[in-house]
């Protein structure tokens, strides 16, 4: 077979195998210098090569997606792995605990660094508690009102923030979005600046501000600054930008005022975008560590998120419940938002 | 006349008093005209002001919100970075700055923390886009797994800080399989492998999200293109680098901006794991801050506020400007 020819063939075959068909360019060239039964073998052997390739193809198909489903599999454990663990050891009895997690925490940051000693007891990874008890919810909310307590603040910290925020944000990215003049594009971009300035910078100034206000160490002083953070206006910015104008135009010629505008057309048009923004706003300050420790300087008025930073050794027993009850309110938010939350995220990205 | 009207010429008669043929004039005594003029003009004025003040009024609450509690401040954190310290308001100039940059825990915090960012950012970004590709190559089940990969965004870092102690603390469950297994005893918080602990949390934390960034840019690629370029005979390696990659780098860029600043933020979880004086390694910037805090050092503070200030100003400046070129890129 010459060269030229087996090269067509194999460009062909290529072909084939992605199912696009292209006329080659002498089709019967080859078979020509045939004869009628080197031809008829021809064929057979094709036929048998391709039906075996086909079955490798598929063969190699399923390994793959197999393969991928193991990747993914494992990444989904991974994953849920802290959840789950925190979950079922909540059920955990007290002394269980201690028993066999005690030992953790002889060698974490309240002692001293060179301290530590090996013991070679480590804790055993158990996922199902050996008695089932509810223990732990019961001494955190019936003996501990602290607990309560820290969970109230965070509620009261949170809840003021995440509305005023998106109150606010939807007032002012409105503008942004409708009255685009030079003036209004550079405070949007000072706005974008503030949004992305990380706590290391923003914490200095609110703690002055706190101080010259006389509100450090009240709500007020993490709540404020809170309110009027920029992140929600970037986002919802980007999204009213892409209502259609002929919205807009068209309510304007039935004589709408831009205040009706507002709240019937560009409110409903980002309906999605402000759940996933309340949600990610929520998970945000229910999460927040750093403005408390710094501008509230009473242990009464910390929230839960601190408090379960200094769980020690003594209230272990505790500590699993106290995480999972925190875990819960943030996990039936995603639960119900889940869509929204993915499209709002989704959208975020994509121009 | 031409196609098109010719205003200059228009407006010179106008001037003269001359009415041209075709253009219906408002009224025929020129001197009434031009008051007319004046008028429209004035309404349009009060129309734009309208404007304006309707379009203020949607953005005053915040704007005087945000001039309060950042930009106000900002400005006296300027100030103060000047100043000698709070009670002694006498200008030094840049003597606080010198202060700041020659300040070793200053300096290994940023050394820190822009360490964590370099190896924090890729790995978030290289692996977040390769479980994209691999839950969009028609994996079942895709959008279970998006799901159960998005889930540890909502988990508050402070409910599973415990098990990152049980399982990576001294007497730990980790150094319960390495030891016996390899006879190789790590205390893993207090040790050069203490970031890697910690960006395991991060990455945790951040890949579901990064991830559905992804898979949205991956779902907007024009199939078309693809299958022109499958017709042209441009293998899976080919489509990928070629095509795809090119759709994808303004998202690539959007999550290593977002990866960037969460990165910046790692101060949570380091102080959620360690406390406030962690090892060495785990020594972030926000960690200098807070302990500078105590000392009430405002001045040191504002003028170590102004130069991350700056640092970041530049960095998201330079992200942002690389961005619109790519996005210019794109839409060619």
């Amino acid at each position: 077979m010459d060269n030229e020819l087996k090269k067509q063939r194999r460009l062909a075959a290529t072909k084939a195998r992605r199912n696009i068909y292209i006329e080659t360019t002498h089709p019967d060239s080859f078979f020509e210098s045939m004869s009628e039964a080197e031809r008829e073998a021809f064929f057979k052997k094709e036929r048998k090569r391709s039906k075996k390739a086909i079955r490798r193809r598929k063969v190699n198909h399923s390994i793959l997606v197999t393969l991928g489903l193991i990747i993914a599999g494992i990444a989904a454990v991974l994953a849920l792995i802290p959840i789950f663990y925190t979950f079922l050891n909540s059920f955990m009895s007290s002394a269980e605990i201690q028993d066999n997690y005690g030992v953790v925490f002889q060698s974490l940051s309240g002692h001293a660094k060179n301290g530590a000693k090996y013991m070679t007891k480590t804790p055993v990874l158990r996922m199902v508690p050996q008695r089932v008890t509810i223990e732990q919810y019961k001494s955190l909310l019936f003996m501990s009102p602290t607990y309560l307590l820290k969970f109230w603040n965070s509620i009261i910290l949170v809840v003021p923030i995440v509305a005023g925020q998106m109150i606010l944000a939807c007032l002012a990215s409105y503008s942004f979005a409708r009255y685009r003049k030079k003036r209004r594009e550079v405070l949007f971009f000072a706005y974008i600046i503030l949004m992305l300035m990380p706590f290391q910078v923003t914490l200095v100034p609110n703690y002055m501000i706190a101080d010259k206000l006389h509100i450090l160490n009240t709500f007020w002083a993490i709540i404020l600054p809170g309110v009027f953070s920029t992140f929600a206006i970037f986002l919802l910015t980007k999204y009213m930008r892409q209502i259609p104008s002929a919205y807009i135009e068209a309510a304007k010629l039935d004589g709408a005022s831009e205040w009706q505008i507002f709240t019937r057309i560009a409110i409903p048009a980002c309906k999605s975008a402000i759940f996933a923004l309340t949600i990610l706003l929520f998970i945000d300050y229910w999460n927040m560590v750093e403005q408390p420790i710094v501008l509230l300087k009473d242990a009464d008025k910390q929230p839960l998120s601190v408090f379960l930073s200094q769980i020690n050794e003594k209230e272990i027993g505790i500590a699993f419940a106290a995480s999972a009850l925190y875990m819960i309110p943030p996990l039936l938010i995603f639960l119900r938002g889940e869509e929204y939350l993915v499209e709002g995220i989704s959208r975020s990205g994509v121009k | 006349m031409g196609k098109y009207r010719d205003f200059t010429e228009e407006n010179a008669n106008e001037k003269a008093g001359k009415i041209i043929a075709g253009i219906e004039p408002v009224t025929e005594d020129p001197s009434i005209r031009k008051k007319m003029l004046l008028k429209k003009k004035r309404l349009h004025r009060v129309r734009k002001f309208k404007e304006w003040l309707t379009f203020s009024g949607f953005l005053v609450p915040s704007l005087a919100g945000v001039t309060m509690f950042f930009f106000w401040p900002l400005f006296m954190l300027l100030q103060t970075s000047f100043q000698k310290s709070s009670s002694n308001t006498d200008f030094i100039g840049f003597r606080n700055y010198e202060r700041v940059l020659h300040n070793e825990a200053f300096k290994s915090a940023s050394l820190n923390t822009l360490e964590f960012a370099a190896k924090a950012v890729p790995l978030a970004v290289v692996l977040a886009l390769l479980l994209a590709i691999l839950l969009n190559s028609g994996l079942p089940g895709k959008s279970v797994f998006r799901s159960i990969l998005l889930n540890p965004m909502m988990v508050p870092v402070a409910s599973v800080v415990l098990i990152w102690q049980v399982f990576f603390s001294f007497n730990g469950v980790v150094n319960g399989w390495t030891g016996p297994l390899f006879g190789w005893v790590e205390d893993w918080l207090k040790s050069d492998y203490s970031q890697g602990v910690v960006l395991i949390l991060f990455l945790w934390k951040n890949l579901g999200y990064n991830m559905v960034l992804f898979l949205a840019a991956l779902n907007n690629i024009p199939n078309e293109i693809l299958e022109s370029a499958m017709i042209d005979g441009a293998g899976s390696f080919k489509r990928f680098f070629k095509i795809k990659m090119h759709y994808l780098s303004p998202t690539i860029f959007f999550v290593a901006i977002m990866s960037l600043i969460s990165s910046f933020k790692i101060f949570r979880e380091v102080y959620l794991l360690s406390g406030d004086y962690p090892y060495e390694k785990l020594y972030m910037l926000q960690n200098f801050m807070n302990n500078a805090f105590t000392h009430l050092d405002y001045s040191k503070l504002s003028a170590g506020a102004m130069v991350m200030l700056v640092v970041m100003v530049f960095i998201v400046g330079v992200l942002f400007f690389a961005e619109s070129r790519f996005d210019r890129d794109v839409e060619d």
